[in-house]
């Protein structure tokens, strides 16, 4: 009757561990989508360059955050540039 | 009457934890040590110096949100802000992830001062989660470092090791070169104490611990379940559910910031055997 209660249940703790495992692993191994952390430094000096020809920006105008995902992964770019638009 | 520079500006706090031997708690102590500096109102980074073996990111659990690293920013290739990842649970901290792909070698001394020097402006306490060892990399991450917290196991290798790290402190870091400056305030931290094979003699006592080091002691943290589960769940141990470790480096975090607490050996409540078999079946 309490057979139940002997079978050792499979803590949640490592399911969210394996989990978190295999998402950030898969990420890795792969670079999907071209993400790998490597590339963004280069990512972030082309994406300055080409705002650049537009507006005048600094090296710390940029902000690049980035979250994986299981199906799908965001990279979410913040510019700032004065209120005045500095055009050239 | 000369001014003291160090008066008009409040500059943080660089704490190296640090150990010799490999897994002996370092990580779940700057995690759980940062967490709790943090959720006290100290603005707190903790920044990972185990470079090519990134651990920081999952027990803190912001392994998905890692863009630029340590390394990027002593090398220019981006700004410190850029690189900092901000908790989500708590405003004050911030985590400051090292590379996974480069070597120990990348760390520069100019580098990692610089670095230093810009997050103590920004953060009243910067903690440096040492690698393993006596090389390269743990000399990088306790170089700077104003205070040291040594984490130890009751256990001859570790205490053995936290010997030499003590010793490295006291010769080779920034204080220890600097004529006229305050030595590297060091205390150990004695972690996986188990009391109940302490009490049956198979593990060194606390007191023979300190017997052997002869340094000021931190806290002693149990031995505890709660510590895995909460890397399972990359959430600081003292983040989580209340448990004896949480509470443990809750009172540590007290005394490294002040506050006369008295040293208590905690342990995880011993279950009885009908409630090892019951505790699941509700
Ligand atoms: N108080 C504790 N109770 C139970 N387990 C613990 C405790 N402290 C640490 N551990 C476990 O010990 C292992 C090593 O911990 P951790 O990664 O913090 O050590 P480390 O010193 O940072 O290791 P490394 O030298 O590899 O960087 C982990 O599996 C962790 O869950
Ligand atoms: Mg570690």
């Amino acid at each position: 009757m309490f057979g139940f209660s002997l079978r050792p249940r499979k803590a949640a703790s490592a399911n969210t561990a394996k989990e978190r495992l295999q998402i950030l692993l898969a990420h890795e191994r792969s670079g999907s989508g071209g993400a790998r952390p490597d590339c963004l430094p280069q990512l972030q000096r082309e994406i300055l360059e080409v705002i650049r020809r537009h507006m005048q920006i600094g090296d710390e105008a940029i902000d690049i955050r980035m979250e994986r995902g299981d199906e799908l992964s965001s990279l979410e770019i913040n510019i700032e540039f004065p209120g005045k638009l500095g055009v050239n | 009457m000369s001014k003291d520079l160090t008066l008009e500006e409040p500059m943080g706090r660089v704490i190296v934890v640090t150990s010799g031997k490999g897994g002996v708690g370092k990580t779940t102590t700057s995690a759980a040590v940062g967490a709790e500096l943090a959720r006290r109102g100290h603005k707190t980074v903790v920044i990972d110096f185990d470079v090519g073996l990134r651990n920081l990111d999952m027990i803190m659990g912001c392994e998905r949100r890692v863009v630029f690293d340590f390394i990027n920013v002593i090398q220019g290739d981006a700004k410190l802000k850029q690189a900092l990842i901000r908790d989500r649970r708590l405003e004050n901290l911030a985590v400051l992830p090292t590379s996974q792909t480069r070597d120990k070698d990348a760390l520069t001394k100019a580098g990692v001062e610089k670095v230093l020097d810009e997050l103590r402006k920004e953060f009243d306490y910067i903690i440096c989660d040492s690698p393993a060892g006596i090389e390269r990399g743990a000399q990088m991450a306790m170089h700077f470092a104003d205070e040291a917290i040594v984490v130890t196991n009751p256990e001859v290798s570790s205490v053995r090791d936290s010997d030499r790290v003590l010793g490295l402190l006291n010769s080779i870091t920034d204080r220890a070169g600097k004529t006229g400056a305050e030595p590297v305030k060091a205390q150990v931290l004695i972690t996986r104490h188990d009391k109940a094979r302490v009490d049956s003699g198979e593990m060194m006592t606390v007191e023979d611990v300190l017997e052997v080091l002869a340094v000021p002691l931190l806290g002693i943290i149990p031995e505890s379940k709660a510590v895995l589960r909460a890397s399972n769940l990359g959430v600081p141990v003292v983040l989580d559910d209340p448990s004896a470790a949480a509470a443990a480096y809750e009172d540590a975090v007290g005394r490294l910031i002040g506050e006369q607490i008295e040293m208590r050996i905690a342990a995880d409540p011993r279950r009885g055997l009908l409630q090892r078999l019951f505790r699941r079946a509700v």
